[in-house]
């Protein structure tokens, strides 16, 4: 499997991937790199005469505050990693693995903490695990100690690996699906069984889904400023960049400055990943058996992986259930549960939702649907054609998980406002569309590698195979190639979508009309005064529950495509 | 280069404006429209826009929510094509900052029996580019049920805030993060003097669990019990005690008392409806609206005093005392200087402040209880205090309008030549510092273990 890539000869010399290698550029060029580079354009400037200089770089790196910062963002990103992992990896193993009754709904389950709702989310996660919260609350009664969760850079790592699992679990669990399940019986004919089979076989042929997983988690809590900032730790670089970029009335350049850097870092992590997984071909030509064979737990085997699953899910649903009783508490203060219940809050939240949540699935849906495609595009591109600079496309797309939104708003604010739409003559920045634009490009890296990772299991011998009967590039494409890759493209729209539902920062730089906003500016309305914090969990339960169900509507239909194809393919005979 | 991307751009978006006529189709508007660009919450912006819809019906009112920060961004880039017709925000500042871009349009409005001024600070902007529509006060709130856990007096004073006793229970802002918090700091550097001010500060910081990160924030973790005690703008205490929260508010005897503002737009689309808008607000009827149990802020209209909710005090009849005599203009000159210095001495080295605090604080019981008799462990506490204490600048130097300007990169004219980088100052501010923490803690700790 790990035989060195064998060099496939050049196929084609038409101009097709050079035009939609053009599009993609152009898109990009337009909606991040204009706009991005007229905002940070700063940091190359002399504060105290405009010219152009590297003196700001300079005195980066002579600052002992922000080179600390940096080493503590690698730090936590590095740590994060580890423990997601840890959650991540049995809950692919088990459920892809086994045969569970609700597999399913653990894998939409365990989605669930992708999609946690700005501040509000912040508030349950102080009122269970915050130093007063629930547990140290209940822990001081009963032990007489309590343990700091939510403090310090070890508070960031245990929130933000509950937070970016998903990322590892979505894309293992697509890869381990897409495994060539004779690989398995060969070890396993072989001798070979259990963890060995796992650490020798079964691990690093789904190893292209676990390296998109942990280079997204590292390079998204790299540039993650949300949490850091709720936890109110800011010796990291992206909450640095936040808070030097949005105080009123300064405009300091370094946090133009650290946005650059994290850029370059994030594009050279992303770099580091790439050449990890260079020289290996993990593609596998048969595609009929649909992943690893699964088996029956025997009964004491099925209550070892349930308690492990439920331990693990309780951990990391625990912020939601927090969000649950805060939606239905009255008031909830220094005290384990809330006061009374009641479910008056939903009712203030309904007046106003209802507005919001059409726009958020508008706007988050066609984000998702623009991302898969883009994403496909790129990394058909990258991986199987020889276009020139093509790997820059890629980093060119991963760059924008960098970009702060703040940066993104501004920038699109800076350069559509003066571009008027046709017909309408409003501006072009507060038009809607911008917003979807703006979250298609800020969640499209998520989808890339989803992407890259499912194209990366496809053989280019199917592709040969269809076109040496005859296919155009574009029907191979359309025929072979995309259904091969559904899974990735499922996971891909997933997590664009759902990332996309609760989006915050360059929203509110861009919402002009309330009429157009989401549902995570409406939460931030509800977010700013003491008697909005019920309504505004309410809001967040229900953004959760629309994006859950709508993961596991996607999940579904992958399943039922998969079904129906392999009993046509018993039917018709095996396809390779 | 530019031209040319703004023209790629103006065909794309020819490609997608079919899109856009099918969505806008649904907008249709009254006879006139009115843009407000506001950081208050829609709890309160929802009481005035309907109220004032109702008394004028051909007038279709659209708030726009930003954050005081992201609103002036908001406005600043998008002034080239102008759309929103008023600004309506707490903090004086943003509106200073506004104004400095010309992005402000004098209006000022004749409602009678509103004050012009209070205990000599005036309400409204003397150049008339926006006006002041409620006073707020600062002070502190606290969560009752917080403080009888921890079994924790209430607080009456500032320098309360700053005994060991509530070490790690004291919750507030940064004052470049939060323009109110900006108010609070620049209040007690007037009230006490830049030294005392700068050292009462570094007290409370040093008993702060945290510096959050907006204003809302302090309120929000009083209310869940995060910490007991928050330095808050008044209404937040108001509101939160109005929304059932355990919680209670204090003024304590020097603070300031600022309006929260309101002003129109240069060259805004629908001027006249937003004058109208602020005449209501100015009115009786709106200054009323103040006193609904959500909003709870002060009137600056004295005659509707009269149907004041119990406990909502009136500033003009003496009930609130403000020893402060706040002068804008140098609280305007040092803005940044305050802001980053706060930020270089509190927020980015809290853990290094907190440490020598509680060293000093443990010290200094430490002596104490064995008879404050000896003179070496004296010494050294006082010295650590010393070292806590230095600042890396004097108030000649932060009120220095050519010192500030480092402060600032927004030049005037191309020619403006301004020597050193903020970059480069907070470096060595940061280093010396750190230094001064670390050795303070060490001092102190001498000193306790002398014992």
């Amino acid at each position: 499997m790990s035989s060195a890539a064998i060099a496939r000869p050049v196929r084609f010399s038409s101009l097709g991937p050079y035009m939609v290698a053009g599009i993609v550029v152009l898109f990009l060029g337009a909606f991040l790199l204009v706009p991005v580079l007229k905002v940070i354009q700063v940091a190359f400037q002399d504060p105290s005469s405009g010219s152009f200089t590297m003196v700001n770089f300079q005195d980066f790196f002579n600052s002992s505050l922000f080179r600390q910062s940096f080493f503590n963002s690698v730090y936590v990103s590095g740590m994060s990693v580890v423990f997601a992992s840890a959650f991540a990896l049995p809950l692919a193993y088990f459920t892809t693995r086994f045969n569970f009754s609700g597999s399913v709904i653990i894998q939409t389950l365990a989605f669930v903490p992708l999609i946690m709702p700005p501040f509000i989310g912040a508030v349950a996660m102080q009122l269970l695990f915050g130093s007063n919260g629930s547990v140290n609350l209940l822990m001081r009664d009963w032990f007489g100690f309590d343990i700091p969760f939510m403090e310090g850079l070890n508070g960031v790592i245990f929130v933000q690996s509950i937070h970016y699992f998903p990322f590892i679990l979505i894309n293992l669990s697509a890869s381990l699906q897409n495994i060539d399940r004779s690989m398995e019986e060969a070890g396993q004919m072989l001798g070979s069984s259990g963890f060995r089979l796992f650490r020798r076989i079964v691990f690093p042929l789904a190893m292209p889904g676990y390296i998109a997983g942990a280079s997204l988690v590292f390079v998204k809590v790299f540039d993650d400023l949300g949490t850091p900032l709720l936890l109110n730790v800011n010796t990291m670089l992206a909450p640095q960049a936040y808070l030097r970029i949005s105080s009123i009335g300064i405009s300091d350049p370094m946090g133009y400055v650290i946005s650059c850097i994290l850029i370059v870092f994030s594009v050279f992590a992303m770099w580091v990943a790439f050449l990890g997984m260079r020289g290996k071909d993990y593609s596998t030509t048969q595609k009929g058996g649909g992943g690893l064979s699964k088996r029956d737990l025997r009964s004491h085997e099925a209550i070892l992986c349930y308690v492990v699953i439920f331990s693990i899910l309780g951990i990391v649903l625990a912020p939601h259930l927090g969000l649950l009783l805060l939606s239905f508490g009255s008031v909830w203060s220094f005290s384990v549960l809330p006061d009374s219940f009641t479910t008056s809050h939903y009712g203030t939240a309904f007046t106003s939702a209802w507005t919001f949540i059409k726009n958020t699935l508008i706007y988050a849906g066609l984000a998702g649907v623009i991302d898969i495609v883009l994403g496909t595009a790129i990394a058909y591109v990258v991986m199987r054609t020889n276009v020139i600079g093509r790997k820059w496309l890629d980093y060119l797309a991963v760059s924008a998980l960098a970009v702060p939104g703040v940066v993104l708003g501004i920038g699109y604010l800076r350069v559509f406002y003066g571009v008027n739409m046709p017909f309408t003559d409003q501006p072009m920045a507060t038009w809607w569309g911008i917003i979807v634009i703006a979250l298609a490009v800020r969640r499209l890296p998520y989808a890339l590698r989803s992407c890259t990772a499912a194209l990366q299991q496809v053989s280019p011998s199917l592709e040969e195979a269809s076109e040496n009967l005859g296919a155009s590039k574009f029907r191979t494409v359309r025929r072979i190639v995309v259904p091969l890759m559904a899974s990735g493209l499922v996971a891909g729209f997933v997590t664009s979508f759902s990332t996309a539902a609760v989006e915050l920062s360059a929203t509110i730089m861009l919402v002009s009309t309330e009429n157009d906003a989401p549902l995570a500016y409406g939460l931030y309305l509800f977010m700013q005064s003491a008697a909005g914090r019920g309504p505004g969990a309410a809001l967040g339960v229900m953004a959760v529950i629309i994006v859950g169900l709508a993961t596991y509507l996607s999940h579904r239909m992958v399943d039922r495509a998969r079904q129906q194809r392999s009993s046509m393919e018993q039917a018709t005979g095996d396809v390779a | 280069m530019s031209k040319m991307v703004h023209k790629t751009l103006r065909h794309l978006g020819t490609g997608v404006a079919i899109a856009a006529m099918l969505a806008t189709a649904t907008a249709h508007a009254a006879d006139d429209k009115l843009v407000i660009v506001t950081s208050f919450p829609s709890d309160l912006t929802d009481v005035f826009k309907n109220a004032f819809m109702k008394e004028n019906p051909s007038i279709s009112v659209e708030v726009v929510n930003k954050s005081t920060s992201s609103g002036v961004k908001y406005l600043i880039e998008t002034a080239q094509n102008n759309q929103s017709d008023i600004f309506w925000a707490s903090a004086p500042d943003a509106f200073e900052v506004l104004k400095e871009n010309s992005l402000l349009a004098k209006y000022e409005s004749s409602v009678g029996g509103v004050a012009s001024e209070l205990n000599g600070y005036p309400i409204n902007d003397p150049d008339g580019y926006y006006s002041g529509f409620a006073l707020s006060g600062y002070g502190f709130m606290w969560n009752e049920r917080y403080m009888d856990a921890y079994k924790l007096p209430e607080p009456t004073e500032w320098e309360d805030l700053a005994k060991p006793v509530y070490n790690g229970h004291v919750g507030i802002s940064a004052p470049s993060r939060s323009g109110t918090t900006h108010l609070t700091i620049e209040t007690i550097l007037q009230g006490e003097g830049w030294e005392k001010g700068w050292q009462t500060i570094r007290d409370i910081s040093g008993n702060a669990k945290t510096i959050t990160e907006r204003s809302f924030g302090v309120p929000d973790g009083v209310n869940s019990g995060s910490f007991g005690i928050g330095i808050v703008i008044d209404f937040f205490g108001f509101s939160s005690m109005a929304s059932g929260f355990p919680v209670d508010f204090r003024y304590p005897s020097v603070t300031a008392l600022v309006p929260a503002n309101i002003g129109v737009i240069n060259n805004a689309p629908n001027s006249e409806p937003a004058k109208k808008f602020i005449d209501f607000l100015m009115s009786e009827t709106g200054q009323g609206l103040l006193f609904d149990p959500k909003i709870m802020r002060l009137p600056v209209n004295k005659s509707v005093y009269a149907n004041a909710p119990k406990g909502l005090p009136n500033p003009f009849d003496g009930s609130i005392k403000s020893e402060v005599k706040f002068d804008t203009a140098v609280s305007q000159g040092r803005y940044n200087v305050v802001n980053s210095l706060f930020d270089v001495m509190v927020t980015y080295r809290l853990e290094d402040l907190r440490a020598a605090v509680v060293a000093i604080q443990e010290a200094e019981v430490a002596l104490a209880e064995n008879g404050s008799a000896n003179a070496e462990a004296t010494k050294l506490i006082a010295e650590a205090k010393a070292l806590l204490h230095t600042l890396p600048v004097d108030e000649a130097k932060a009120n220095d309008p050519e010192f500030a300007a480092i402060f600032k990169t927004k030049r005037k004219k191309q020619t403006d030549k301004v020597e050193g980088r903020q970059a480069e100052i907070e470096q060595e501010w940061d280093n010396q510092i750190v230094q001064n923490y670390q050795k303070a803690a060490e001092l102190a700790n001498t000193a306790r273990f002398m014992f």
